[in-house]
């Protein structure tokens, strides 16, 4: 017992440090080491990546209580619509066939490996100019953020809130029946819909997905997924990796590390995929 | 007009401790209780229930409490690290309410609204 429970330590360490690194919670790494490695139950495997997603985005939360890069306005208005999808999706896991869920968070993560990718490519940050959006003027969503990287005050504005809502209802639908902080949608629905630039898109993203994952995680909690002798050495290692991971980002560069990811995550949401389908077993 | 916004900041400035401090409190009880539990387990090595049974209501996580189960005391810590998101949530109010943003005091509070909805959803098992 004491072996099992060292192992799933560690993983949760590994898990925060990189899904505070990556701004993508946990449970892209748990979920298929728990089914794949250790032939759990995607029910239950589903249940232990709620808790760790929750346990990055908190241990991350108060390392960076005082980070201007967080709109916590964009976060909240956002968060109605990726609430109500969390509990959307909780709702549907049992009506749901087991194998549509491989595929699905297969394919999620093939698409955050793309997405990865594109962002590795992109390079630097490049701040989008566009029109106040009346919208976003009524509902306060435009700030500003210091950036460290380049010593300046930047001014930006967002636009295309529907589309942003839209996109965080799907996130949040995803977050629900896969357990997932389902970071990279986030991101996608507040940098690229939105135009919000990408720094306080991930920061924001960091903190919703623990307000989006507590949505479904009652469920989980009540129904019994949540199994106490994995979710607890999960919980303690990834609060210690979050810690770890958010040191570790300020001085690492994260280019570097989404070089070693993006094979990574293709390798594992092919595995799952084929899974879904029934091609491995 | 600019002394009243210097003032303001610093006001912030002191709300943003506060809740800086409630939110690692939070965190750090949960994770207390739960490494309490665990070390339990290790040592005792018996979880207080029979085979892969585990207590998933309050009643059952309270009377387990009582009789020092480990599973019991690791469900109500992992309770606690699910309720830190919702903390984070409630001290945001208060943030906006200290802002005079009643917009945002409005939209928050509807954000904890859906967030307790689903809580009592997964209580009655639906």
């Amino acid at each position: 017992m004491l072996q099992t429970i060292l192992i799933i330590l560690g993983i949760g360490i590994l898990a925060g440090i990189l899904g505070a690194i990556l701004g993508i919670g946990g449970g892209i790494i748990v979920t298929p080491i728990l089914t794949l490695g250790f032939g759990l139950d995607i029910k239950y495997a589903i249940g232990a990546s709620v808790i760790s997603v929750i346990a990055t985005s908190s241990g991350a939360t108060i390392a960076y209580i005082k980070d201007d890069l967080l709109n916590l306005r964009v976060a909240m208005f956002l968060e109605i619509a990726t609430t109500v999808g969390a509990i959307v999706g909780a709702l549907l896991v049992g009506i749901v066939q087991p194998n549509f869920l491989y595929v699905l968070f297969g394919g999620l993560l093939l698409f955050s490996s793309w997405n990865m990718y594109r962002k590795l490519r992109a390079g630097s940050e490049i701040l989008h100019k566009t029109q106040p959006d009346p919208l976003a003027e009524k509902l306060r969503l435009n700030s500003s953020y210091y950036d460290k990287n380049t010593q300046q005050q930047v001014d930006y504005q967002v636009e295309h809130i529907p589309g942003g809502l839209s996109v965080m209802f799907g996130a949040g639908l995803a977050s629900g029946m896969l357990g997932i902080g389902s970071g990279p949608f986030k991101v996608m629905a507040m940098d690229t819909v939105m135009k919000m630039p990408l720094k306080p898109s991930s920061a924001t993203s960091n903190l919703m997905m623990g307000v989006t994952a507590a949505a479904s995680a009652t469920v989980y909690f009540f129904n019994g997924a949540i199994l106490p002798q994995i979710a607890a050495p999960l919980a303690v290692g990834v609060l210690i990796g979050a810690t770890l991971g958010t040191r570790i980002m300020q001085r690492l560069p994260a280019k570097w590390i989404r070089v070693i990811f993006v094979p990574l995550l293709l390798y594992i949401g092919g595995q799952m995929i084929l899974k879904g389908f029934g091609v491995i077993a | 007009m600019q002394p009243d916004k210097k003032q303001t900041s610093a006001e912030m400035a002191q709300v943003e401790k506060i809740i800086g401090l409630i939110l690692q409190i939070g965190v750090l009880v949960s994770a207390t209780i739960i490494g309490c539990g665990l070390l339990l387990l290790l040592f005792t090595g018996h979880s207080g229930y029979s085979g892969q049974n585990f207590p998933t209501h309050f009643d059952t996580i309270f009377q387990g409490l009582l009789q020092l189960k480990p599973f019991a005391i690791i469900m109500l810590g992992l309770f606690c690290l699910i309720l830190t998101p919702v903390l984070r949530v409630a001290v945001s109010i208060y943030a906006f309410a200290k802002e005079r943003d009643r917009l945002y005091v409005i939209i928050t509070s509807a954000v904890l609204l859906i967030l307790l909805f689903g809580m009592v959803l997964g209580y009655l098992d639906i």
